[in-house]
C-alpha cells in the first residue's frame, strides 16, 4: 500500500470522530452521538504543505486537533512518521488560531517556552530564542510583552516558538484569520519563505479557498454533516508560490472557481 | 501661484506655556488640592478642639504632645512590637493557608465537596462572634491573636486564588498541552503565573481585614498592643493619648496597603496591559 512509504508523514486510516449531541427534544430517545468526522483515510507526504480547506463545523480543525494528539480518535488511526499518536508529540508543533502567547512573558520568553519544558539549559535556548526571532523580524521587539503587539506580531512570535524545537511536523490552525487582509498577505508570504528553508511537513487548516491555493502542495477538501474529505486537489501553482504573484497565474483562476464550486455544492 | 510639494513632517514643536500658566496648573493640580485640604482639616480641628471639653475631643497640639509622651517612655514602641508581631506572623500564616486551600479546592473537585460546606459556613459566620471561642482555645496572648487574625483575614486569599485558577481559560491550558508539558510544568508555568494578578488581589484585601483582625482581638485580650493602648486609654477617658494608637494604626494600614499594591501591579502588568488593549 503506498500509505507505508517511508515518504508518508502522516497517515489517517478511517479516523472518526464523535462528539455527544445535547438535544431537549427526545428525552426519551436513546442516546446518539454526532459524527464529527467519518472514515478519514488520506496520507500526507514528507515535506509537504498541505491545506485542510472547508466551511466551518466540517471537522477540519478536529482532523488537526486529532493528529496534533489533543484529541483521541473513536475509530481508525493516526500515524506520524510510522508510529500512532496517542499524546502530543515534542516534534510536532502548534500555532494557534488567536495566537496562543502567554501575556505574562515577554516575546523571548513565549519563544523558550517549549525548550523550558525540554528542560535545554537558559543559556542554550536564550540564544536559539534571539536566532529565531530574528528569523521572523521581530529582533527589536524581543522585551515587549504580546498585548503591546499588532496581531500580526504575535503571530510571528508563534511561528518563531513552533519553530524553536525544528519540528518535523507544524499544525496551523487558521493561524492568519484573525488578521487584516494586507497583514494576512505578508506573513503568508513569510511564511512560505521561512518554511521553504526548513523540511518541515505542514498541516495547514483554513476556510479561505485563495489562502489554500497560495500556499498548498494539496488541498484536503472537505465536506461538513459529516465531515470528510471530499477529494483532494493538487495545487496548480505550487511550484511558483515562491517568486511572484500567483495570483496571475491563469490556472489560479480556474482551480480557484472550482474549489468554489465544490464548497458551494456541499449547501444544503 | 503653484503648489509646491509639502515634506512629510514627523513632529511639530508644542505650543509653549506661560508662567501663569504653569504656575495655575501647579496650584490645582490634585496633590495641592489634597494638601490644602488635610492642613484646612487640621486647623479647623485644632480650633474647635480647643472650644470642646477635652474628655471628648483632643485638638492636634494635644494629641502631638501625648504622641511625644508616649514615645518617651516607649509604651507606643511596646504597644507597636505588641501588634505588629503577632501581625507578621499571623499574615504569613494567611497567605500560606489561604493560597494552599485555594489551590487544593480549585484543583481537585473531591476535596472542593469536601471542603467546602465548611468553608461558606465559616464565611458566614461573622468571625468576631468566634472571637471568644477562639480565645478560650487559644489563650488571649500571640496564639490567640494569631489565631483571630488567620480566621479573619484568610477568607479573601481562598476565595480569589479558587476563582483565579478556574478562571484560566482552556486554550491557554492547550499551549501546555500541545507543547507536551507536564501537569507540574502546566501549573507552575501556566495556571499559576495566570492566577497570579486574582491572589495579589486577594491578599491585598486580606491586609486590610487582618489590621481590623488584630485590633478587634486586642480589644477583647485588652491588655496588650495598640487596640490594648486603645481600650486603656478610653477607660481612662485620656483622650488625646487615645488618638495616638488610632493614628499610628491608620499609618501602618496606609503604608501596608499601598506596600501590597505596588507588588500587585507589579505582577499584573501583563494584566494591566491586556486590559487597555481593549
Amino acid at each position: 500500500m503506498a500509505d507505508d512509504t517511508p515518504e508518508c508523514m502522516v497517515v489517517y486510516e478511517g479516523v472518526s470522530k464523535f462528539f455527544p449531541i445535547r438535544s431537549e427534544s427526545k428525552k426519551h430517545a436513546p442516546p446518539v452521538l454526532m459524527v464529527a468526522l467519518d472514515r478519514i483515510s488520506a496520507s500526507v507526504r514528507k515535506g509537504e504543505l498541505v491545506t485542510l480547506l472547508g466551511p466551518s463545523g466540517c471537522g477540519k480543525t478536529t482532523l488537526l486537533r486529532l493528529t496534533a494528539g489533543l484529541l483521541a480518535p473513536d475509530e481508525g488511526t493516526i500515524t506520524i512518521g510510522g508510529t500512532q499518536v496517542t499524546k502530543p508529540r515534542k516534534d510536532a508543533c502548534m500555532v494557534f488560531q488567536n495566537f496562543g502567547l502567554l501575556p505574562w512573558r515577554t516575546v523571548e520568553g513565549n519563544v523558550e517556552f517549549p525548550l523550558e519544558i525540554d528542560g535545554v539549559p537558559t543559556a542554550v535556548r536564550r540564544d536559539l530564542a534571539r536566532e529565531f526571532i530574528e528569523l521572523v523580524g521581530l529582533a527589536p521587539f524581543r522585551d515587549h510583552f504580546p498585548h503591546e503587539l499588532s496581531g500580526g506580531m504575535q503571530q510571528r512570535v508563534g511561528i518563531a516558538r513552533a519553530l524553536m524545537r525544528r519540528p518535523i511536523l507544524i499544525f496551523m490552525d487558521e493561524p492568519f484569520g484573525a488578521l487584516d487582509a494586507q497583514t494576512r498577505e505578508q506573513l503568508q508570504d513569510d511564511f512560505l519563505k521561512i518554511w521553504s528553508r526548513t523540511a518541515a511537513t505542514v498541516l495547514f487548516v483554513t476556510h479561505s479557498i485563495d489562502e489554500a491555493l497560495l500556499l498548498s502542495d494539496r488541498i484536503f477538501v472537505f465536506t461538513s454533516g459529516p465531515g470528510r474529505v471530499e477529494r483532494i486537489v493538487d495545487s496548480p501553482v505550487a511550484t511558483e508560490r515562491l517568486n511572484g504573484d500567483v495570483h496571475k497565474h491563469p490556472a489560479f483562476a480556474a482551480c480557484r472557481a472550482e474549489l468554489r464550486h465544490m464548497l458551494r455544492s456541499d449547501e444544503p | 501661484m503653484s503648489s509646491t510639494p509639502l515634506s512629510p513632517r514627523k513632529s511639530v514643536p508644542a505650543p509653549k506655556i506661560s508662567t501663569a500658566q504653569r504656575l495655575r496648573e501647579a496650584l490645582l493640580s490634585p496633590n495641592a488640592i489634597r494638601t490644602v485640604s488635610i492642613v484646612a482639616f487640621l486647623l479647623f480641628w485644632e480650633y474647635f478642639g480647643r472650644r470642646m471639653d477635652p474628655i471628648f475631643m483632643a485638638p492636634p497640639s494635644a494629641i502631638f504632645r501625648a504622641a511625644g509622651e508616649l514615645i518617651a517612655n516607649g509604651a507606643l514602641k511596646k504597644a507597636l512590637i505588641q501588634s505588629l508581631w503577632p501581625f507578621a506572623v499571623g499574615m504569613v500564616l494567611t497567605v500560606v493557608i489561604g493560597i494552599a486551600i485555594g489551590i487544593i479546592i480549585a484543583q481537585w473537585r473531591l476535596a472542593e465537596y469536601i471542603l467546602d460546606p465548611f468553608i461558606n459556613a465559616l464565611y458566614a459566620i461573622p468571625r468576631v462572634a468566634l472571637v471568644p471561642l477562639i480565645i478560650l482555645w487559644a489563650g488571649l496572648e500571640f496564639a490567640g491573636k494569631v489565631t483571630i487574625l488567620v480566621s479573619v483575614a484568610v477568607f479573601p486569599i481562598i476565595v480569589n486564588t479558587y476563582s483565579g485558577i478556574r478562571d484560566v481559560r482552556g486554550s491557554m491550558l492547550e499551549i501546555g498541552r500541545a507543547y507536551g508539558a507536564t501537569e507540574s510544568q502546566i501549573f507552575f508555568k501556566i495556571i499559576l503565573p495566570a492566577a497570579l494578578p486574582f491572589i495579589m488581589a486577594g491578599v491585598r484585601l486580606s491586609v486590610g481585614l487582618a489590621i481590623t483582625g488584630i485590633v478587634v482581638a486586642e480589644f477583647f485580650t485588652a491588655i496588650s498592643g495598640l487596640g490594648g493602648l486603645i481600650v486603656e486609654y478610653a477607660n481612662l477617658f485620656a483622650t488625646a493619648k487615645l488618638f495616638v494608637p488610632i493614628i499610628v494604626i491608620a499609618l501602618v494600614g496606609v503604608v501596608l496597603t499601598e506596600f501590597t499594591m505596588w507588588i500587585e501591579r507589579r505582577l499584573s502588568r501583563w494584566r494591566t496591559l491586556e486590559r487597555e488593549r481593549f
